[in-house]
């Protein structure tokens, strides 16, 4: 599996997730400056977390406006898988790419601490090593994480299965309390149309390591590999 | 401004004294200008020159086998083994958070991230140690608030997680609190940066953020004490730009991987005045710079405020000749100025230079050599009385007693604060906040550093002396705790007005106290700051002199951590036990009372018991370790059930201490541990000459312990975890 993981100067997970694709995968990934305007021959684009442009603006609103991203746009249209993680998700809602918009969280504050989460899909390249229904736990790190859109948009996305994950309690349970950061019901990750885009934000790369954060997130790069390779 | 004629007013604002000036005059020769005088003020100033403490902080022990460089640089260099350095250092950045608590707290991260950078290493942890008023106080709530969204602003932003660090809450700190930041940076041995600048003809650049008027004065503010109208120096704090700081790392560090760089330099505190005269200074050269070539951010500032700003995000450096092209090329790159400003001199003079004319010329040598050191007089602080359980009525009720201790604000869980900081971010904490150190594996290897900040400020009010051992010692016990080795520290001198013998007495007393610890534990200074002046109106707060330390763990799948595994396994507890309860958290909360000696220091105790721990460790023969400290035991023993979800039971206590001595008192050098072969473990202690107790059995929902009673573990969490989220949520 050949992967790209773009870089824009305040990505931050940048190195992070390309540890966790050379681990799982085999292979290391190019990495993409955003400043380029072709992308490598791959089968998959990364969007790491970390914050672009700085995002004192909306986050994600310039990166949606870089070189790359407009090449990113095209290829995704046509069917290239794109995985954004955190500020990659939100890069994608900014691009359209994915509906809806994150917000402050509900709480105002940055989160960082694992959450658990659950695995809504488990027939799509990015969690067929799963099953449906598995509950795992993934650290966030955000305070721009709480998923809107409108009612429409929402039913829109259960009727066509397009809710990746939500957050659960450890039980699986979609609780309010179990709910960090205010998202429209309890949505951690959302597709585009074809399942080819993720936008998730928890960080399954800093849970792919036992001593480091659990390996819960292991299982969204092997799906990748099984299916892309 | 060079013609304006400087008066005894103007001296007094630049925070020289007439004395100070004179000697300003005789190296000058002539009356200085505005812009000399102001290089002068920062120079001179405490925070730049350390003229009061100086004379004491030189009898610290700075070297050893693993030091490569001690203090006088940016930050200190150790040696870490496979050709690999850690390089650390704390600071304070206490008088513009209290005034602007956000942004002072970011750029204080921002500034020991750059002392950690500018010497060639990539920053892998911060950690920070703060003290805030009293909870009731008006001001606290927002104090924290800020200072915590600040760090967390910060550090987050940079992509380095914030892994450690400590809160405390004391009323002394009411006007004045403090905001201590370190960082830890990994280097290549053979790529360390260093500041001294060399090769006459060398160009001088600068590179990073624009200079603005920002900050003008910071250091001088930082050097006196604060006073009602405090309040109207908001403009001298500066603001930061994380983003700009996570350009400059990534920049400055693509430029050090090849060999361009002669010299390098953070604009810290006194910007553009210090980074130059030291860099200059340090190679016993000259510089001269062209004021105009530096990017500014507005229109119209004279060469005074640019030598005198405080911008944030800034760095100078001396490139090789003729590299400018490729060092340039990767400054676009990062979208960040870079730009030319003057060259290395043989003269031996700082000469600014602005619209063709030199707007000020002064030697650089005797600003280091004549600069002001005091020796300020001092007064010991008297003996306090020791105190055990013999000495102080035993409660009505234990378990009470220990429900108020595990809530009250110094103990209490400080989740609400560390789930801010992304501690995660990098992929290589192995251990974070909410245990004894923290462990940042070294990427891509098996290794880790521990590290961790310590300092108990009320033991350090009660006895000095003590209490600056105690505070290092504490360091390297909870670095022995993970199964570390603990290698060095950076200390952080936080005290009150220095022209007060008795605050003196205080800073002298804690500087031996460290001095023994480091001397007896083999655990050298390698960089410091000292922050004096910490009074408000006359009030000075707990001496308090923060000691960040670093160890190094081989294997990071050999650390333990203090939540307890399973059920049935022995608690054994390392160390002996007197029941010492002066200056304890036990004696302030349940009595109301803050005298009494803290416990005493034995050093050889402390390295006797350590090394045993930290051996069994790592012979894999321990599940779980906790340092025992404030609250004792009982506390301790809390926390590891908490973090381990399960309870434990005590099943006798010793017959000679009484109950709430041998569960409160604060006695030095002991560990709780658990273990699956009790019997295996005390024979090993025995052999080894370490005191050694097992006292009961993990399991259950509940805290037993004899005249303690069960007491419900879930009620004990809630209480401890409730109190910080509950207070920040009040109004």
């Amino acid at each position: 599996m050949k992967t790209a993981v773009v870089v824009f100067p305040g990505s931050n997970c940048d190195r992070d997730v390309a540890v966790a694709v050379e681990n799982i995968t085999g292979t290391k990934p190019h990495m993409v400056w955003h400043r380029e305007a072709e992308l490598p021959d791959v089968d998959l684009v990364i969007l790491p977390g970390g914050f672009s442009y700085g995002d004192y603006l909306r986050a994600g609103a310039m990166a949606a406006h870089s070189p790359i991203m407009q090449t990113v746009k095209v290829k995704a249209e046509k069917g290239l898988p794109v995985l954004g993680i955190c500020n990659g998700f939100q890069v994608l809602t900014e691009m359209g790419l994915l509906p809806g918009a994150l917000m402050k969280n509900r709480g105002i504050k940055f989160i960082n601490r694992p959450v658990t989460t659950r695995v809504e899909q488990s027939q799509t390249i990015f969690t067929n090593k799963y099953a449906a229904g598995t509950v795992i736990s993934i650290p966030i790190a955000h305070s721009i994480g709480n998923y809107f859109a409108d009612e429409a948009t929402l039913d829109r996305l259960e009727e066509r299965g397009l809710v990746a994950f939500r957050y659960c309690d450890e039980d699986g349970r979609i609780l309010d309390e179990a709910n960090p950061n205010g998202s429209a019901r309890n949505i951690a990750g959302i597709y585009n149309e074809t399942k080819t885009v993720l936008g998730y934000m928890p960080h399954p790369e800093r849970a792919c390591d036992p001593l480091t954060g659990g390996t819960d997130g292991r299982g969204v790069f092997e799906s990748l590999l099984g299916a892309l390779s | 401004m060079s013609d304006s004629k400087i008066t005894a007013e103007i001296v007094a604002q630049h925070g020289l004294t007439p004395k100070e000036y004179e000697r300003c005059l005789s190296i000058m020769g002539r009356e200085p200008n505005l812009t000399e005088l102001g290089v002068f003020s920062l120079m001179w100033s405490e925070h730049c020159s350390y003229k009061s403490s100086k004379v004491h902080l030189k009898t610290l022990p700075t070297t050893g086998p693993k030091v490569i460089c001690g203090p006088g640089e940016n930050a200190g260099v150790i040696d870490i083994g496979d050709g690999q350095a850690a390089i650390f250092k704390m600071e304070s950045h206490n008088h513009p958070s209290f005034i602007e608590p956000y942004q002072g707290a970011a750029t204080g991260v921002g500034g020991i991230l750059r002392d950690v950078f500018t010497m060639g290493a990539r920053p892998i942890a911060n950690l920070n140690a703060l003290r805030f008023g009293s909870p009731d106080h008006p001001k606290t709530r927002h104090l924290v608030a800020g200072v915590v969204a600040g760090i967390g602003g910060y550090g987050n932003s940079v992509g380095v997680p914030t892994v450690g660090g400590e809160t405390n809450f004391h009323a002394s700190y009411n006007g004045n609190i403090l905001v201590n930041a370190m960082t830890v940076g990994l280097a290549d041995q053979d790529k360390i940066f260093y500041s001294a600048a060399a090769g006459p003809g060398n160009p001088v650049i600068y590179v990073g953020a624009k200079t603005g008027r920002d900050g003008i004065h910071g250091a001088t503010m930082a050097s006196a004490e604060f006073t009602e109208d405090s309040e109207a120096k908001r403009p001298t704090v500066q603001v930061g730009d994380p983003f700009t700081e996570k350009l400059l790392i990534e920049a400055c560090l693509e430029l050090m991987a090849g060999d361009a760089i002669v010299a390098i330099q953070d604009m810290g505190a006194a910007g553009l005045t210090s980074s130059s005269v030291e860099m200059a200074g340090k190679g016993g050269l000259g510089i001269e710079l062209n004021i105009d070539k530096v990017p500014m951010r507005e229109t119209g500032m004279t060469p005074y405020e640019v030598m005198l700003s405080e911008s944030q995000e800034r760095m100078l450096m001396v490139l090789k000749p003729g590299r400018e092209p490729e060092a340039k090329r990767i400054f676009d790159k990062w979208e960040l100025d870079f730009a030319v400003i003057g060259t290395v001199t043989e003269t031996g003079h700082l000469v600014l230079k602005m619209h063709g004319q030199t707007v000020a010329d002064l030697p650089l040598e005797p600003l280091f050599s004549e600069a002001p050191e005091y020796t300020r007089p001092w007064e010991a602080t008297p003996a306090q009385v020791e105190l055990t359980s013999k000495d102080i009525p035993a409660p009505k009720d234990l378990a009470a007693a220990l429900k108020t201790l595990i809530g009250c604000p110094d103990v209490a869980s400080k989740r609400w604060i560390w789930e801010q900081y992304d501690s995660s971010v990098m992929g290589d904490t192995v251990q974070k906040s909410g245990g004894d150190a923290a462990i940042v594996r070294v990427h891509g290897k098996k290794k880790g550093l521990a590290m961790c900040t310590d300092c108990t400020p009320r033991y350090v009010f009660a006895d000095p002396v003590r209490g600056g051992a105690q505070a290092v010692a504490e360091t390297w016990r909870n670095i022995t705790a993970v199964g570390a080795l603990p290698i060095a520290i950076t200390d952080n001198m936080n005290f009150g007005n220095p022209e007060r013998p008795r605050i003196m007495g205080q800073f002298v007393g804690a500087i031996q106290g460290i001095r023994e610890a480091c001397l007896a534990l083999d655990y050298p200074v390698v960089s410091g700051n000292v922050s004096l002046y910490n009074e408000t109106n006359g009030e000075g707060i707990l001496p308090t002199p923060a000691i960040g330390g670093v160890g190094l763990i081989d294997d990071v799948s050999k650390a333990v951590d203090i939540k307890l595994k399973s059920d049935g396994e022995s608690l054994v507890l390392i160390g002996a036990t007197v029941g010492y309860l002066g200056a304890s958290l036990y004696l302030r909360e349940i009595e109301g009372r803050e005298d009494g000696a803290p416990p005493p220091v034995d050093l050889k105790a402390e390295r006797t018991n350590g090394d045993f721990v930290r051996g069994q460790i790592l012979a894999g023969t321990l599940t779980a370790c906790h340092d025992l400290a404030d609250g004792g035991l009982l506390v301790t023993l809390v926390e590891m059930a908490a973090a381990g979800k399960r309870g434990a039971r005590i099943e006798a206590l010793p017959a000679d201490i009484a109950a709430h001595g041998f569960y409160f008192g604060e006695d030095q050098a002991r560990y709780l541990v658990t273990t699956t072969d009790a019997a295996a473990l005390l024979d090993a202690a025995k052999a080894a000459g370490v005191p050694a107790q097992r006292l009961g059995t993990t399991g259950g929902d509940t805290i037993e312990a004899p005249g303690l009673g069960a007491v419900s573990l879930k009620e004990l969490v809630r209480i401890n975890t409730e109190w910080l989220p509950a207070y920040m949520a009040a109004e």
